[in-house]
This record gives structure tokens, sequence and C-alpha cells, in this order.
């Protein structure tokens, strides 16, 4: 820490400050700016000290990987390419982190499914890589439109996986992502998920912080493992990997590992809690009918409690921003007094809806809706057509023409 | 608060993580003691304490120590034989301190030789071989030396210290955080300030074989 303590005001080669990043985040005036979530992805990068930035091409992040090449072109980032394919694209990425690297990537539907094996893989060797997943639709016949299912699959791979619900979440999240993930503790991959388009490709007013401010470098000694250098003490953890042999001590050994990632997973809840004010954010919880939601479901959760409130129906609100850690306590406590529970979510399978049946006392309550998929909107209207359902109170179909 | 607690084995076919039993590390200025958070004072008695009723304690430098790749490993080396010595001055007749490396975290096969070292992938090994009771883990990379710590709670009964230089072990019976060449001398100071005070238990048997 006493390296990167004395490098707090110098400059970096852009004439960019390196700041504290607790005053940069909390305390640094911010300006208003006009932007894609997209762009936005380009602004927090801009200020992220980033080695080593690596994509593949796939809708709808391509633009910000896009953009993200012209900060290479302007100095910002040390080293930028693309990829082979996705699967290129992780193991890349591996490789830069294990050579001591502050990496960033983007992906999105088929590609982080195709990317899969590398992310237990990240999580395994304690990489600290940030991963923006812009989700989008991932089962035959394909579609490029918003769907959340592809997050299920990041659940257990031992990565961190935030959920962001607007651009400015994103712009803040990417930024004090690293501070959570580079702790020596936790040091571990960070999926940053969004959902595809409604995030990636709408202008919203987003509050950015200084470009002349940036994060303190990335220090690889600070890790867990030791950095990967072949030839220098104190290395060569690679070899003779005990995978390869089969016996109880090998057989305890992997399990411990896997129990370390894991733990690793539990210590970053007290970094996120600081960073991000919470795992969740609650309003009005004290209401008998609570929608819990994460990424853009929140919002429209929102939209759906004013139309309620027009009709004298009390709602409160849980937004989830990190789904690993999971907010469980927080989960439990924010819906004590709910006698309805609503999930809306933008997938077929209701992930986030088992998650918290599996967490909350009574799961009776928990209502696993209104779903969309494929790209599908989610009108706030369908929320209250769901919750006016469950409290029996008269509703109509949306969908309908007919009287 | 969690209500588990970190404590000598054996534990278990497969001990939990203590992170994922709710036990949560010591911040800037404070320790754990069986995963409960406390002072460093307490935590200075609380090692010193047990590596003089040990039969066996013995000191696990880790490659971030052993190597001398920059200047500051090596004054903690230096620290870490006087820890040592002073051990030595201040145990009694039967307790016999070692001081086992920790020098890489390869695997070793077909056979680790546990008179010389001991590895983090089967550290049990050489807890049992010597019958270490007490030991302490410094300069070992802290994913390492958390399989360490979990393996040698699941299959031993030894006493386990962490001098962390980075956020501490919850899997460590007691756990200090942030180690500098100046904690680990005052650990020294603090065993020669308490010789003479503490039983050690050579009667017992207790010393860190498996049941």
């Amino acid at each position: 820490m006493a390296e990167i303590k004395s490098i707090i005001g110098t400059q970096n080669k852009k004439g960019q400050t390196y700041t504290d990043t607790w005053k940069m985040m909390n305390e640094a005036p911010r300006t208003p700016s006009f932007f894609t979530g997209s762009e936005v992805i380009k602004e927090a990068l801009r200020r992220a000290s980033c080695d080593v930035m690596i994509a593949y091409p796939i809708t709808p992040q391509s633009e910000a990987a896009a953009l993200i090449g012209e900060l290479f072109a302007e100095g910002y980032i040390g080293d930028y390419f693309r990829g082979e394919s996705e699967f290129a694209v992780m193991s890349q990425c591996a490789g830069s982190a294990f050579g001591g690297a502050r990496v960033f990537t983007t992906t999105a539907g088929p590609g982080t499914m195709r990317a899969m094996e590398n992310f237990p893989m990240w999580a395994g060797a304690r990489l600290p890589i940030q991963m923006i997943v812009t989700c989008r639709g991932i089962n035959s016949p394909l579609s490029i439109q918003p769907d959340t299912l592809e997050i299920a699959y990041l659940l257990n791979t031992g990565m961190l996986v935030w959920h962001a619900e607007t651009a400015q979440d994103f712009f803040d999240w990417i930024l004090k992502g690293y501070m959570v993930s580079e702790e020596p503790d936790v040091h571990l991959p960070l999926a940053l998920c969004c959902d595809g388009f409604f995030v990636t490709h709408t202008k919203d007013v987003v509050n950015l912080t200084p470009a002349d401010m940036c994060l303190p470098p990335y220090d690889p000694y600070r890790s867990p493992v030791p950095c990967m250098d072949m030839e220098c003490p104190p290395v060569r953890m690679m070899r003779d990997p005990f995978v390869m042999k089969s016996n109880y001590i090998s057989y305890a050994t992997h399990a411990s590992w896997q129990q370390e990632i894991w733990a690793a997973v539990e210590r970053s809840r007290k970094h996120s809690i600081h960073w991000l004010n919470g795992l969740i954010d609650t309003e009005n919880t004290d209401a008998d009918i609570v929608i819990v939601a994460s990424g853009t479901a929140v919002s429209q959760g929102r939209e759906a409690i004013r139309l309620l409130e027009d009709e004298g129906v009390r709602c409160g609100l849980v937004k989830v921003k990190t789904l690993r850690p999971w907010p469980e306590e927080e989960i439990r406590e924010a819906t004590k007094n709910a006698k309805h529970i609503f999930v809306p979510e933008f997938n077929v399978t209701g992930w986030l809806a088992k998650e918290i049946r599996a967490t909350v006392p009574n799961h009776q309550r928990v209502h696993a809706g209104p779903h969309v998929c494929g790209g599908m909107t989610m009108p706030p209207e369908i929320i209250v057509s769901e919750i006016k359902t469950a409290l029996g109170m008269k509703t109509f179909s949306l969908a309908g023409r007919g009287s | 608060m969690s209500d588990y607690r970190v404590l000598p084995g054996p534990e278990h076919f497969l001990p939990p993580a203590a992170a994922s039993m709710g036990i949560r590390l010591p911040n800037p200025g404070e320790a754990h003691i069986n995963g409960v958070i406390t002072s460093e004072e307490d935590a200075y008695e609380e090692a010193a304490r047990q590596f003089l009723m040990a039969k066996v304690p013995t000191i696990f430098p880790g490659p971030l120590v052993l190597w001398a790749w920059n200047e500051k490993a090596a004054k903690k080396a230096t620290a870490i034989r006087h820890l040592f010595n002073t051990l030595k001055e201040c145990v009694q007749p039967g307790q016999k301190p070692m001081l086992i490396p920790m020098p890489d975290y390869r695997p070793k096969y077909p056979k680790i030789n546990p008179e010389v070292e001991i590895n983090p992938n089967h550290p049990n090994l050489t807890i049992w071989h010597n019958k270490i009771d007490c030991c302490i883990f410094i300069g070992v990379h802290c994913h390492q030396a958390n399989l360490s710590l979990k393996i040698i709670r699941g299959g031993t009964s030894c006493y386990t210290i962490a001098m962390c230089a980075q956020a501490g072990h919850e899997d460590a019976m007691l756990s200090f955080r942030d180690a500098s060449v100046e904690k680990i001398m005052r650990l020294a100071d603090t065993i020669k300030r308490l010789k003479g005070t503490v039983q050690p238990r050579l009667a017992s048997a207790n010393n860190g074989v498996s049941n």
C-alpha cells in the first residue's frame, strides 16, 4: 500500500492525476453529460488506469469495445486488440492478468457463453479482471435483443456478479469495481452486467468525475497468489498441477481451493458494502407488497409503483445491486414485512426469483414474475397487472384488442 | 456475528472455509483469535502463550520472505530468524522449536520430505511427521496460506497462527494483519517477556496428530 499511496498526486503520461479513489468518486466535482451507456463505459475506462483491453465484436457490446479503441489511440490504455474469438479473448485476458496487468473486456450473449470455460479459471487463478456483460438473448433462433439469461450462468463461476440498472451505475461501478475486486482478500474477477440496448444504446444524463483524475494503478504484488513470472522467485506455482493427480491429497487440495474462491466472494461483501453503499437499495419496505428486482427491471418496477400509488396501492422496492456476493441478510430484512414479493425479470427462467425463494422465509410470498424475454420490453403496466391479479383486483390484458 | 469458532481440529473430512461460516477479517489495527475480533495487544499475548505452551512450536516462512526479492523481504527474513532464536532461548527442556520453510507452492510428488519443508497442498504431512502442535505462517501468499490453514484444521489438532502482510486469515486460529518487521519483532519481544510464565504442555500427547 505504501507504494500506491506514494503515487497519489502524481501524473500519468496523459497528464491525469492519480487520485485517491474514495475522494475521486465521492468528493470530486461531477459534470452532467448526456451519453449512451457505451459512451459511459468509454468514459469510465478513460479514468480507470487500465493496462490492457481485449474484446471480440458481438452486439450490443461492440460499440463500447470500438470506443475504447479510440482511448487506446489517444494513449489512455496500455494495450488493446481484438482476439480471435470470445474464448480467445478471455484466455488472453487471463494471460495479461497473470502478468500483473489491470484488464478490461466486454462481451455479450453467445459470446459470454462461448467464453464460459474461462470464468471459473479466472476465479480459481484469482485474477481481478473486469468484464462488462451487456446481456442479450443466447438461444437459437438468435436474438440480439435484451435478455438476462446469461447472468444465470455466471452466478456459479466464482466471479463477483453485479447488475447495473442505469448508465450512472455503470460509470461508478466500473471504477469502484476495480477497488473491490483488487483487494488482496478478494482478488476475483468481476462480471459487471447490464441489460443490453436498454442501457448501452440509450442516452441518459450521467454525472462524470473529472477527466483529469484517474484511479491509482493496479499493484500486482498485493495479489494473494504470485504474479506469474516463471523465472524469478517467489514463483513456479504453475508446474505439476495437482489436477493431473488422482489421490486423496489432490482431491482435498482442490476442494480447499474451491472453498477459498467462495470465501473470497464472501470477503468481497465488506468491500462491496463500503463502495456501493450497501448491496441493495430499498424504498418503502414497510409496505405489504414489495418488488425485488435487478437491472432495468428496477426502473420498470419503480414506475409500476408510481402507477399503483395512483390507485391507492402502496408498494416497496428492493434494488439488488450485487448478485455475487448475494445480499441474503439484506433481502430477508427488507422483505420481512411483505405479504407479497414480486420479482419482475427479463428472462424466461426467473433465476432471480429462484434465488429470492431460497433466501426468504415463507417463500410462498414470492411471485416469480412478470417475466418477459427474447427482447420484449416490460411495460410497467404488466407489473401492475400482475400485482393486482395477485391481490384479487380487477385488471385487463395489455395484449388484448377486444373488449 | 457468527457463532462459529475457528478452533484446533481435527474438524471435519472437509472443514468449511471460516469466511463461509460468517467469520470476518479484522480491520487495520485489529487481529482475531478463534474468529473473534480482538486487539493486536491481546493477539501478541495469546500467540506468545501458545508458542510457549507448545511441544513443537514451529515457524513456516514462505516464499515472500525466503527470497531476497526486495529490501523489505530481506529485513523480514532477518526478523523471522530473530523470532526463531528468541523462541529457542525461551522454551524449556523438552520443547523443540522448528523452522521449516515453504519454499514454493508446487505439489511435491511422489513424496514430500516433511523434515525439510511444508507444502500448501498437503501441509498436514509435515505437521503429522514432526508432531507440530503450534505453528505460524509468515510470508506465504494469502491464497496458499488459506489452503494450508484449512487443511491443517481439517486433519490435525495443531494451533495455527498467521502473520499476514495483507488483510489476515480467518482460517487460522489467530491472525495478525499488515505484517511488518516491527510486528514480527514485537511478537519476539512478547515471547521473551512471557518466558517462564507459561507452563508447557509436555505431558500432553495432543500434538498435531490426527485421530
